[in-house]
């Protein structure tokens, strides 16, 4: 379990970071809580011949309110957003989907930055960023630019990121009060990572819904906001057999993943079963 | 290849080591504390398990790098004598079986007894699920966490 030779470098800042990927090429990668990376380099699906550190750039893991919007630091941890007190009363579904993400240790040191840059189809956030219509703040060479978290998830294991960039921030518009929301998965029971994962948020006018989202990981390769499940609730007083009528539709429209864990029809039935139970969740 | 200060065990020890280099490898080869034990390698098993500043990580994925500056403790520096509580009480239980797991099943455990020292079952579980034991000692480690939280509230 050793990984092949690589260079290792330690940014002291955003700026050298982007400078040292920027002089050691496409070879270079950004290493944060290395939970994902490293396992990978030593089982030899990775070899980059760099790799720049950024986790000891002070303040990159901050988590606060600023102008309507929750702003999380790319390094901030699992664990410490599981446990931010901020983003327990304003958006839940955020510390729901931290606090069961892996395990203990897992937490401990992965990075909501790496899971997204990540980008396994397995991984957890990609569902409750979606649903929350999150932003990804990029720093590159020429400045800093803002991707809509709907843009930048592209493919299997694949970003809107370029290799001489890295994420700084994500940005979460902070939800009204009637809003409510979740993230629940059927989880593979040895890694934790979901099997189907969904997290829906629905705000409340006068019984019906508005702002329907939901939003899948580990469906299809890339996670993805269902809008045709949405718009069958929008605007509905929320009953049983809405409910089973909008879930019933469950990613109707992508190309489903089967592997040994789960066949393409179970993913779909567990598909329609989880986007139920946490529909059920918001709503009741 | 860089000279690093840690703080392990609430001593200063200097090594001179390259800096992505795993504190797993660091304590047991340069160290020689080698209470903590590799299993998998790859962040799978939990056997690595130490304490950064009271929190469980993974020292086969941790760099020596990310550590310096925090304190580390290992299962030699969780209590001088072997008498922390939980390690009473895994004695009591008689926990282990093969024992390669249970140096990680130790930390994990202190760790969570640390910030929740009246845990129910489910936060056991939540808490002990990123350690694996190839015996199945599982039931007996879940008895001993009890055990060690009635032992520290009395
Ligand atoms: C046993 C185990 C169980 C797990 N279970 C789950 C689970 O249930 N659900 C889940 O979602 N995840 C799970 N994970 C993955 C975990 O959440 C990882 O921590 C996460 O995917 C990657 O974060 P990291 O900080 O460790 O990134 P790293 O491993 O350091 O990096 C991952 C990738 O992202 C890039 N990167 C990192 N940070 C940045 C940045 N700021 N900008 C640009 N690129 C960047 C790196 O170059 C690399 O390509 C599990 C991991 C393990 C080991
Ligand atoms: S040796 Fe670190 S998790 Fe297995
Ligand atoms: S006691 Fe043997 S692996 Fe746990």
């Amino acid at each position: 379990m050793i990984p092949s030779e690589f260079e290792y470098y330690r940014a002291g800042s955003v700026d050298e970071a982007l400078q040292l990927l920027n002089e050691k090429g496409p070879d270079a990668k950004i290493l944060a809580g290395g939970h994902s990376l490293l396992p990978a380099m030593k089982l030899r699906f990775n070899n980059p011949g760099a790799l720049i550190d950024i986790g000891g750039i002070p303040d990159l893991s901050y988590i606060r309110e600023e102008n309507g919007y929750l702003v999380i630091g790319a390094c901030a941890t699992h664990a410490q957003i599981a446990t931010s007190s901020v983003l327990a009363s304003a958006i839940p579904m955020i510390s729901e989907t931290a606090g069961i993400i892996g395990d203990v240790q897992v937490r401990n040191k992965g990075t909501i930055g790496g899971s997204i840059a990540h980008a396994d189809p397995a991984a957890d956030w990609p569902a409750a960023l979606l649903a929350a219509d999150a932003e990804v703040v990029i720093a590159g060479a020429s400045g800093t630019r803002t991707v809509p978290v709907n843009d930048f998830f592209q493919g299997l294991f694949t970003t809107d990121l370029n290799e001489s960039e890295l994420i700084t921030e994500i940005r979460i518009p902070k939800p009204s009060s009637e809003t409510r929301s979740t993230y629940i998965k059927f989880e593979q029971p040895a890694s934790r990572f979901a099997i189907v994962g969904c997290a829906a948020m629905v705000t409340r006018n006068n019984g019906s819904c508005e702002n329907v989202k939901v939003a899948f990981t580990g469906v299809s390769a890339i996670p993805f906001r269902d809008h045709q499940l949405e718009q069958e609730l929008e605007g509905k007083v929320p009953d049983e057999s809405n409910l089973d009528a909008a879930c019933e539709i469950a990613a109707k429209s992508v190309d489903i993943m089967g592997d040994h864990f789960a066949s393409q029809d179970y993913r779909r039935h567990l598909a329609k079963v989880f986007a139920k139970r946490a529909l059920k969740t918001v709503t009741g | 290849m860089a000279t690093f200060n840690l703080q392990i065990n609430g001593k200063n020890q200097q090594v001179d080591v390259a800096p992505d280099t795993p504190m797993l490898w660091v304590l047991r080869d340069h160290i020689k504390l080698v209470g903590t034990k590799y299993g998998c390698g790859v962040s799978m098993c939990g056997a690595c398990t130490i304490h950064l500043d009271g929190e469980a990580v993974r020292s086969c994925q941790t760099t020596v790098s990310a550590a310096e500056g925090k304190s580390i403790t290992t299962i030699e520096g969780l209590s001088e004598k072997g008498d922390h509580p939980v390690q009473k009480a895994w004695l009591e239980m008689d926990v282990a079986q093969c024992g390669y797991c249970q140096a990680g099943q130790i930390m994990s455990a202190a760790a969570l007894l640390e910030r929740n020292p009246n845990p129910s079952d489910q936060e056991i579980e939540t808490a002990m699920n990123g350690n694996i034991c190839r015996c199945g000692t599982y039931t007996r480690i879940k008895q001993a966490v009890k055990t060690a939280a009635a032992n520290s509230q009395s």
